[in-house]
């Protein structure tokens, strides 16, 4: 009955605040909500026992994506109330994807009706006596190894093509090189004058070996 | 009355539970605040707080009187609900993570199957507080200070994420009980994991300080750029609830690191005086070691320049963690047969 209640609970609210993130008006809001049904998510994966899961979904999800996400919207300068004049115009098919899904996820559920067999032969039985996350690297690990260093590639993969598609060496910029700085000692950088009064000091007093600090720490 | 002893005894029990370990964890964060401060003005040949009660003992809770009373002030611009929910956030989130940390044998409120990523996962929530209080007050230096920390937490929670990973290998279990029993060795402090796992000890206190935006890494409040950061138009209680969060956040690093490094409560000599003290002593000294060094890199250490942090972060200890993680798992699958060779 505890269950239940927490379950509704949990459900609820995840399904209204996915609804606000599509309804609200301001885009950090938009990712707030997403953010809090994030957490609901991890919630019902607690309640179902999958404990690692819903950890694992906080932590990438939450910690990471939803960061970025936030990131990038909080720096957009975009006119809040133009975005959202086209919703309506979005709106069929908005309708056509979620029915697609809808029916996707009704035949996925009505097999386990139909067939209840049939989920039992494609997934790997759940060992008991040890905990789920165990049970879960039992299967990652061993069984679907080459699967899951596939995907781990594509990721990998993904990163790189991100990364050579937008770093750009622009001439005339100066970066920083660590190694060169630490290279620094204090005689390469710095040098005592004596200063006589009355005659301040000339520009040939400081000489030509005089190096300024910006140089060497900029690699050029 | 079934339903009294099966649901509402054990919800009064973790009500009361959770009420004493608050009590508890916000006296001690009040005399963690004034041993920082004390610490910092020793360094600096000051005196620090010594007016309010004896040694200036009382000073944390004067302070918190003072923010209590003062008149909170909410900037025109500024987006209402998410600038009030972004201390509540940092203050909330801070002091959950305390739900699982076994502070003696099953002194934890939740002793859960995945305990460190708890911790990992809600440390890694705490961005948001940072983020949400830069973005909601509508000014140009918090704006700037959320946008560093935005990259700053995320970078330094990867090879604080390494880093768990190695001590997981060794321990073979999620649960912090767990790891704390498998540090159990005759060697007592020589079977700890800092020892075997020394770089990793370096490379965890070092993003702790990261994570927790501690000096050398407080570049979020900076006050010499930024004036202080994401909390330039915080004052009052949100700003006391941001101080309280940081500092539990600190406190819960402590934790961390005596758990995965130092054992936890397990006695530096396995032997008789020494396993006559209760646990907790050893689990408090051994956090209070932690937040000691804590203190003095803050006293010591001079505050790094962006580009330094970063590169810190992503080219010096995401390689080195991620080569040692390879290494553990290497020298845990094929040790034995190194040592069977050497017979």
């Amino acid at each position: 009955m505890i269950a239940a209640a927490f379950f509704y609970l949990f459900a609820g609210i995840l399904v209204a605040s996915a609804f606000m993130v599509i309804a609200s008006k301001n885009p950090v809001h938009s990712v707030l909500y997403l953010i809090l049904a994030f957490v609901n998510a991890a919630g019902l994966f607690v309640m179902m026992g999958a404990e690692f899961l819903a950890m694992i979904l906080v932590v990438v999800y939450v910690g990471a994506v939803a960061v970025l996400f936030l990131f990038v919207v909080m720096m957009l300068d975009v006119d809040f109330a133009e975005l959202k004049k086209g919703v309506l115009q979005y709106l069929p098919v908005g309708l056509l994807l979620g029915g697609i899904f809808l029916a996707e996820l009704l035949l996925v559920v009505g097999s386990w009706v139909i067939g209840p067999g049939v989920p039992k032969a494609i997934t790997a039985p759940i060992p008991t006596g040890i905990s789920n996350t165990e049970a879960i690297g039992l299967v990652l690990y061993t069984k679907y190894v080459y699967f899951f260093q596939i995907s781990g590639m594509i990721l990998l993969v993904a990163m790189i093509g991100a990364i050579v598609l937008t770093l750009r060496h622009k001439e005339r910029v100066k970066r920083q090189n660590i190694s060169a700085q630490n290279a620094r000692t204090p005689e390469m950088s710095m040098q005592v004058v004596k200063v006589r009064q009355g005659q301040g000091l000339g520009s040939n007093a400081l000489g030509s070996n005089s190096v300024d600090a910006n140089s060497t720490g900029s690699a050029s | 009355m079934e339903f009294f002893w099966t649901y509402l005894w054990p919800l009064i029990v973790i009500l009361a539970q959770s009420v004493l370990l608050l009590v508890v964890l916000l006296v001690a964060i009040a005399y963690i605040l004034l041993a920082d401060r004390k610490i910092w003005a020793a360094v600096q040949m000051r005196r620090g707080p010594n007016v309010v009660g004896p040694f200036g003992l009382f000073q944390s809770f004067a302070d918190l009187l003072k923010f209590m009373v003062k008149e909170p002030v909410i900037p025109a611009g500024a987006n209402k609900g998410v600038f009030l929910l972004a201390p509540l956030i940092t203050c909330v989130l801070a002091l959950a993570a305390w739900a699982v940390i076994p502070v003696n044998v099953g002194w934890a409120i939740a002793d859960i199957n995945v305990g460190v990523l708890y911790i990992f996962a809600v440390s890694s929530l705490m961005v948001y507080g940072v983020i949400m209080a830069g973005w909601a007050s509508n000014s140009k230096y918090p704006f700037l200070a959320a946008l560093r920390s935005a990259a700053q937490m995320v970078s330094y929670e990867v090879s604080i994420g390494f880093v768990i990973i190695t001590v997981l290998l060794c321990a073979g279990s999620l649960n912090l009980t767990a790891i704390v029993e498998a540090q159990n060795g005759p060697y007592g402090i020589f079977s700890w994991y800092w020892l075997p796992l020394f770089p990793m000890f370096i490379v965890f206190f070092i993003s702790a300080l990261a994570e927790t935006n501690r000096p050398p890494f407080d570049l979020v409040e900076a006050e010499s750029e930024l004036v202080a950061g994401f909390m330039v138009e915080y004052g009052s209680s949100p700003y006391m609830m941001f101080m309280l969060g940081e500092y539990v956040a600190i406190a819960t690093m402590c934790a961390m690191g005596t758990i995965l490094f130092l054992g936890g409560w397990l006695p530096p000599v396995p032997y008789a005086p020494f396993t006559w003290v209760p646990g907790i002593i050893w689990f408090v000294l051994k956090a209070f070691f932690l937040f000691f060094g804590f203190a003095m890199v803050k006293a010591i250490v001079p505050r790094y320049r962006y580009d330094q942090l970063m590169r810190l972060g992503w080219k010096v200890f995401l390689p080195l963690s991620l080569a040692m993680v390879v290494i553990v798992a290497g020298v845990l699958q094929y040790g034995h047969l190194a040592t069977a060779a050497m017979k």
